[in-house]
Parts: C-alpha cells; sequence; structure tokens
C-alpha cells in the first residue's frame, strides 16, 4: 500500500483525491478481517492512540476503540466530565499532558470547530478528528462514501443529496467535500434557515423542495434533527418538520426507482425518516455502522505509519 | 533646561498648511525656532535627513485595561506601545474594572497617567456600571476630564437609553462613542458571516449585526440632533448608512481600525485567534469600502481598537479566544502600506486621520507646528521596510496577526510634553 500526503485527518477540506481514494481502497481489506473469526491484527501493535472526548459521543467513541483494539492498539479513553477540564485546564495544556505520557495518536471530539487544527500546530501527535463543532466529521463521511460505492460502482458522476440541518452539520460539510472531490454531484436538502450562508459557492445545489430533491437524487443522506436545538428556533415544529421534509414510504413510492438511503444515526424515527423508510430495502444504515469501523481501522492504520 | 533640535526634517501639517523641509528647536516642550541651518548650541541634535515630522498621533479608541486587567496592559505599558507606534495621545475606553463611570476612577487614571510623554485621555461610560440601563453622571464625567462616552464593548441597546444619552450629552458637545451590534444576533458569534464561516463552522456574525444598529442610531441621533461616533466602522452598509447620514448634516463621525482595511475574514482559514475581533475581519468588498470611505471622508479617523490579551486567554479554541488585537505599534506601518503606497489618501489626508480628525471629535486643541506652540510631533520614515515582530511590541501583550507581515513606514519617535521618545 501507498501511503497518504496528509499528517493528521482533521477533515476533508482540501484533502487529495488520491488520499481518499486509498483510505477507501485501504477499507476493503480491514473490512474482511471484520468478518474472520478472530478480528484482530498486529498492524498498530506497540501504538498507543487516545481518545480524547470533550463531548458524548457513545457510538464514534465505540467505533473508534473497536477500530484500534483490532489494530492491536494500546488505548486510552479519556472523558472531559471525568478530566480536569473541569478545574480550569486549558485544552492546549490537557493535550501536552497527555502526550507527555509519549502517545502517538490523538482521536479527539470537541464542540469546537477547529479544535484540531489548533492542537495539531501545537502538538506532536498525529490528530484524528471525530467531529470538531459544526466543522467536520471525516470519518462518518469516509464511511459514508465507502457505504454508497458498495450499493454503487462508482463515485464518480453520482448524485448524492444531503438532507436535514445542514447548517449545523459536521457530517454535511465532510460529506460535501470528499463527495466533490471524488466526482459526484452534491445537492442538499433542508429548509432555508438551515442552509448555511452562501453554500452553493462550493458547487453545492440546494433544494428546498423534498420531492425535487428526490427526484435529483441517486443517494440521500437523511440527518438527525437536533429536536433539543431546533423545533422552535430553526423550523416550527417537529410536524411540520416530518410533513415537508421527512423521508416517507409515500414520498418513496411516488418516486418509482430505487433510491440508497444513509442515516449517520442516531436515528429520531418519525421525525426526519420513517421506520419502514429506515428499515426497508434501501436503507443502508447498518452497513454504514459496520463500514464504519473498516474505514476507522484504514484511517488509524494510514495515518499511524504515514512517514514524518 | 532640555533642548532638541531636530535637523533637516520635511515638516507636514494640515493645520497651518506648511510643507517644508526645515530644523525645529524645541526647548522645554515648546517650539522655539523652525528654520534653516539653526545652531545647535546645547541642544541635543536629533538628524531627521529629510524624514518627515508630522503633528502628533492621536488614537481616540484604545482598550489600556487599567482598572482591572493590569496583566494585559496597564496605562504605563499601553503608553509605551503607543509612543512606540507615534501616538502622542490615545483615548482608553472605560470597560476596565470596574468601569470608568465615576469622577474617581477618571481621576486615578489621569493620576496613573501623569509624567508620560503620551496624553493619556479618559472615555467614560454612556450607563452607570455599563449595564446598559441608565445613564452615568455625564456632566461630573466630563468635568473630571473624559473626552467622549462610550459602553465600548458592549452596545447601546436599549433605545429608550440611547434616546436620553444623545439627548443628554448633546448639551456637553460630546460624542456618544457607538459600539454598533445587535445583540441577539450577534449571540455566540465568532467571526463575519460568510462562505469562510460556513466552511469553518465557526458561529457567525452577520453583517445585519453592525448595518441594521447605524441605521436605527442615525435616525435617534436626526431626531435628537445629537452628536454620535461610530466605532470601529467595517461594513459597506455602515459606511453607506454613515456617507448619508452626513449628506444630510448630521453630526456623524466615524473611524476604521487598521484591520478593517488591511486583512479579510479568509485569513480566518488558519484558526488562528490573532485574526479574532468584533467587529470581525469581514469581506474583500468591505476593505474596499473602508478605504472608499477613508477616502470621501465618510471615515473621518483612523482608531487601533488597541486590544491586549494574554497569550494564555488567546491560546484556546477559536470560540473561547477573546476579541482583539494589539493596535498601536502596526497601525502607521498598516496605513501607509495600505492606503498611502496604494494612493487611497495623500500624506496631509492620512495625518489628519491619524491626528487632526480624531483630536476634533474628542475636542482636543489643533496641533499647529508653529513658532511659540507646543511641541506635540511625531516622525516618521515613509519609506522604511520593517518587519512586524511581537516580540519587540512594548505592549504587554502580543496578540496581533501581524507578526511576520513586512510593512512600509516606520515611527521613528514622537515628541510631547517636554519628552523626546525614539522609537528603538
Amino acid at each position: 500500500m501507498s501511503s497518504l500526503s496528509i499528517r493528521h485527518l482533521l477533515g476533508l477540506d482540501g484533502v487529495p483525491r488520491e488520499d481518499i481514494q486509498l483510505i477507501l481502497d485501504s477499507s476493503d481489506t480491514f473490512l474482511e478481517i471484520l468478518d474472520r473469526p478472530i478480528k484482530k491484527v498486529p498492524t498498530l501493535q506497540g501504538k498507543t492512540v487516545v481518545n480524547l472526548f470533550f463531548e458524548n459521543s457513545t457510538r464514534t467513541r465505540v467505533s473508534f476503540e473497536l477500530a484500534e483494539r483490532r489494530l492491536s492498539a494500546d488505548v486510552v479513553n479519556f472523558a472531559a466530565s471525568s478530566s480536569s477540564v473541569s478545574k480550569g485546564e486549558t485544552l492546549l495544556d490537557t493535550a501536552r499532558n497527555i502526550e507527555a505520557m509519549k502517545v502517538d495518536i490523538i482521536v479527539m471530539r470537541h464542540s469546537a470547530a477547529g479544535a484540531g487544527h489548533f492542537l495539531s500546530e501545537r502538538c506532536t501527535s498525529r490528530f484524528i478528528n471525530a467531529g470538531d463543532g459544526s466543522h467536520e466529521h471525516p470519518t462518518q463521511a469516509l464511511l459514508d462514501m465507502y457505504t454508497i460505492r458498495q450499493k454503487h460502482a462508482s463515485l464518480e458522476g453520482l448524485r448524492v443529496c444531503i438532507i436535514g440541518d445542514i447548517a449545523h452539520s459536521r457530517v454535511a460539510m465532510s460529506n460535501i467535500y470528499g463527495l466533490l472531490s471524488m466526482g459526484a454531484e452534491v445537492a442538499v436538502c433542508g429548509p432555508s434557515s438551515m442552509i448555511p450562508y452562501r453554500l452553493e459557492q462550493l458547487g453545492v445545489r440546494v433544494f428546498t423542495d423534498i420531492d425535487e430533491a428526490l427526484r435529483f437524487s441517486d443517494v440521500i443522506n437523511v440527518l438527525r434533527i437536533q429536536l433539543e436545538r431546533d423545533a422552535g428556533a430553526n423550523f416550527p415544529s417537529v410536524r411540520e418538520y416530518l410533513n415537508y421534509f421527512g423521508i416517507t414510504r409515500r414520498r418513496l413510492d411516488k418516486l418509482g426507482r430505487d433510491i440508497t438511503i444513509l442515516h449517520p444515526g442516531p436515528i429520531n424515527r418519525g421525525v426526519e425518516i420513517e421506520s419502514e423508510v429506515a428499515d426497508g430495502p434501501y436503507s443502508v444504515i447498518l452497513p454504514q455502522v459496520t463500514n464504519g469501523v473498516a474505514i476507522r481501522m484504514a484511517v488509524l492504520y494510514l495515518i499511524g505509519t504515514s512517514a514524518e | 533646561m532640555a533642548a532638541h533640535l531636530f535637523t533637516n526634517g520635511h515638516i507636514v501639517d494640515p493645520v497651518t498648511g506648511i510643507d517644508t523641509q526645515q530644523d525645529i528647536l524645541v526647548v522645554d516642550g515648546i517650539i522655539e525656532r523652525i528654520g534653516a541651518g539653526l545652531p545647535a548650541g546645547n541642544a541635543e541634535v536629533v538628524a531627521l535627513d529629510g524624514k518627515h515630522v508630522l503633528p502628533g498621533f492621536c488614537d481616540m479608541h484604545v482598550h489600556f485595561r487599567e482598572p482591572g486587567f493590569e496583566y494585559k496592559e496597564d496605562t504605563r505599558s499601553g503608553a509605551a506601545s503607543a509612543a512606540a507606534g507615534g501616538f502622542t495621545a490615545v483615548a482608553c475606553m472605560p470597560n476596565t474594572d470596574p468601569p470608568i463611570d465615576n469622577a474617581g476612577t477618571v481621576a486615578f487614571l489621569y493620576k496613573q497617567a501623569q509624567g508620560l510623554p503620551v496624553d493619556v485621555y479618559p472615555i467614560g461610560c454612556v450607563t452607570k456600571g455599563r449595564k446598559g440601563e441608565s445613564i452615568a453622571p455625564m456632566l461630573e464625567l466630563r468635568d473630571a476630564g473624559v473626552v467622549a462616552f462610550s459602553d465600548d464593548g458592549s452596545p447601546i441597546s436599549n433605545t429608550k437609553v440611547l434616546r436620553i444619552a444623545l439627548e443628554y450629552a448633546s448639551m456637553l458637545n460630546v460624542p456618544i462613542i457607538q459600539h454598533a451590534e445587535d445583540p441577539l444576533l450577534f449571540k455566540g458569534g465568532a467571526m463575519n458571516e460568510s462562505i469562510v464561516s460556513t466552511q469553518l463552522g465557526l458561529p457567525p456574525i452577520s453583517r445585519l449585526s453592525e448595518d441594521t444598529v447605524v441605521m436605527r442610531d442615525l435616525e435617534f441621533t436626526a431626531y435628537v440632533n445629537g452628536r454620535y461616533h461610530l466605532a470601529h466602522m467595517s461594513t459597506a452598509g455602515a459606511a453607506d448608512a454613515v456617507r448619508l447620514a452626513k449628506a444630510r448634516g448630521l453630526r456623524v463621525t466615524s473611524e476604521v481600525a487598521p484591520h478593517h482595511f488591511s486583512l479579510t475574514d479568509e485569513a480566518l482559514r488558519s484558526y488562528d485567534s490573532n485574526y479574532k475581533m468584533n467587529p470581525p475581519l469581514r469581506t474583500a468588498e468591505d476593505v474596499r469600502a473602508m478605504k472608499e470611505a477613508l477616502r470621501d471622508g465618510t471615515a473621518d479617523a483612523i482608531a487601533t481598537d488597541h486590544a491586549p490579551h494574554a497569550i494564555h486567554e488567546k491560546e484556546v479554541e477559536f470560540v473561547y479566544a477573546p476579541f482583539g488585537i494589539v493596535g498601536l505599534e502596526t497601525a502607521f506601518g498598516l496605513s501607509v502600506t495600505e492606503l498611502l503606497l496604494e494612493q487611497w489618501l495623500t500624506l496631509p489626508q492620512l495625518v489628519e486621520k491619524l491626528s487632526t480628525n480624531p483630536r476634533r471629535i474628542l475636542g482636543l486643541d489643533d496641533i499647529r507646528i508653529e513658532v511659540g506652540g507646543k511641541a506635540n510631533l511625531t516622525f516618521v520614515d515613509l519609506a522604511a521596510q520593517w518587519t512586524v515582530d511581537v516580540e519587540r511590541f512594548r505592549s504587554k501583550s502580543r496578540n496581533s496577526p501581524f507578526h511576520g507581515r513586512v510593512l512600509t513606514g516606520r515611527t521613528l519617535g514622537i515628541y510631547n510634553n517636554g519628552q523626546y521618545v525614539p522609537t528603538m
């Protein structure tokens, strides 16, 4: 295998197509390992990975942790709630203290956009961004692209629409960069109040009519609606959202053709997607979760072993 | 007796209209003689060799952090920073702890500034405790020596308070300086709303926050015939509104900070918190609008919004970093590089923005470079190129996005209050 040109995986913005291609291609090997009776290889033996999570995210952390353990890395989990952050230590001090214990890779989830950029310029470890504020979540986008590629031979020319609260979605942004880089046609759909300012300048189509968006799409990626934050603020009510933007059986039937359906999870059944659709034949939601481990193994392997 | 002879200086003074190469003899703070080939006697000779002598610069918008935040800056270090930047006068914003909303604090600040080569003028709060609820004792503050009123750092948002403040201050002929921002639109924002904020995922501050408050305030100013000064103007929309208000004959003035005519929000792609200011860095269109505003007189003054912060405060996640930059020591170089060399302003016009106009807005006497006048001078080399090095700042703080940038135009020193302070 060849190696990545990037030192850290902070986002997909600006990452060369060859690097994305390499990560996706490498994941095939790791996916195959997951089906073996003994799901473990010695690839990262002797390397130490810290999962530095300043935001709760059980599923992303578990996915990373399984990936790390299956590569035989030594794994330490650091959750902000149990850390000295609550005692007023700065992020930089926290990271430097962890580094002083000689670690190789830091996987970080943080609520502040750019937290990974900030630390990677001041520390010596390799950083993998596991989500930073509304900025990026690159491994999610990579696993989404990988899952799409399993269903469709190539991403080139494929029409993918991301649906939901685009303005607050790191998943959307990483998908947009990655998909555009791989030659897909990318659209977003959601209430205009949830489309980030001037997004179309990135070369993305913007729909506010869900049926029009579905007619455009080969693949849709349905984002979770943050009920706590958004209902009443950026759109009037859950009822109105489901009626006008929800992915329902009726809408898909009307379309009269197959469409691949992704969802980064966790799902709000009956809000952004009907149960029948989420569990239906076109949904690849569970394969996404499986692929997530393989993608993260590939990323950890490639970042952890790339040259200085 | 202290005497200085500045030889062969190119004197440019837009107030007296003088533009000539002469010697200046200054004795005990007063200009004794101006002429060619003056005898030195026992005066200390400073050879200027054709470099410029200008009226002392005045920065009408600085944060010297005293009292309350002396670890960032204090009156003495702030004045040293001002002197290094060519400023002989500054006006200090009152967002201190306690805020400058009473005569006692004003007197304390004048005491701290005593004997300094830089005149340090306090600005008083518009409202008690900067809380925006009821107006501060403006008459008492004026008598104690404040040169303007402002709640800078926070906007005056309560429209009833805004009206009363403009009315009350109008009898003193002292301007209300507004930090124009809509708190609801601004809330939690970290950078200008643009494709860049979309890409960086940083909470955006739309131009609406500034534009709409300026438009509203100008109607209040017209209605009560108040005196209004817009601090750190940053948007094309605000500039248009001020231009229109001036055409209507309103008593309105405005200032632009050097970073708003030299940087755009593209710079934030590095997530470097040294680029985090409020108002935020805007777009190329706004930068151009600031230059236009300076050229056509819509913007009266260049003011730095000098906002020092400790390193540990800036070295955090972008959204948590405080707003602002050390401005005094790069203002002149940026003005020459961006405005003079690009021919947006002539040298006399630049001097008006850096000296004459801010002094007039604050009600300070004009500086006149003439025999018998007080020597209040800034010496500059318009052609010198230099590289900004934050480690050489006289300010206590280092937060500048201009570190490493090559600028044209350097200050050589100041003379004020009987003291000559060369720039090292």
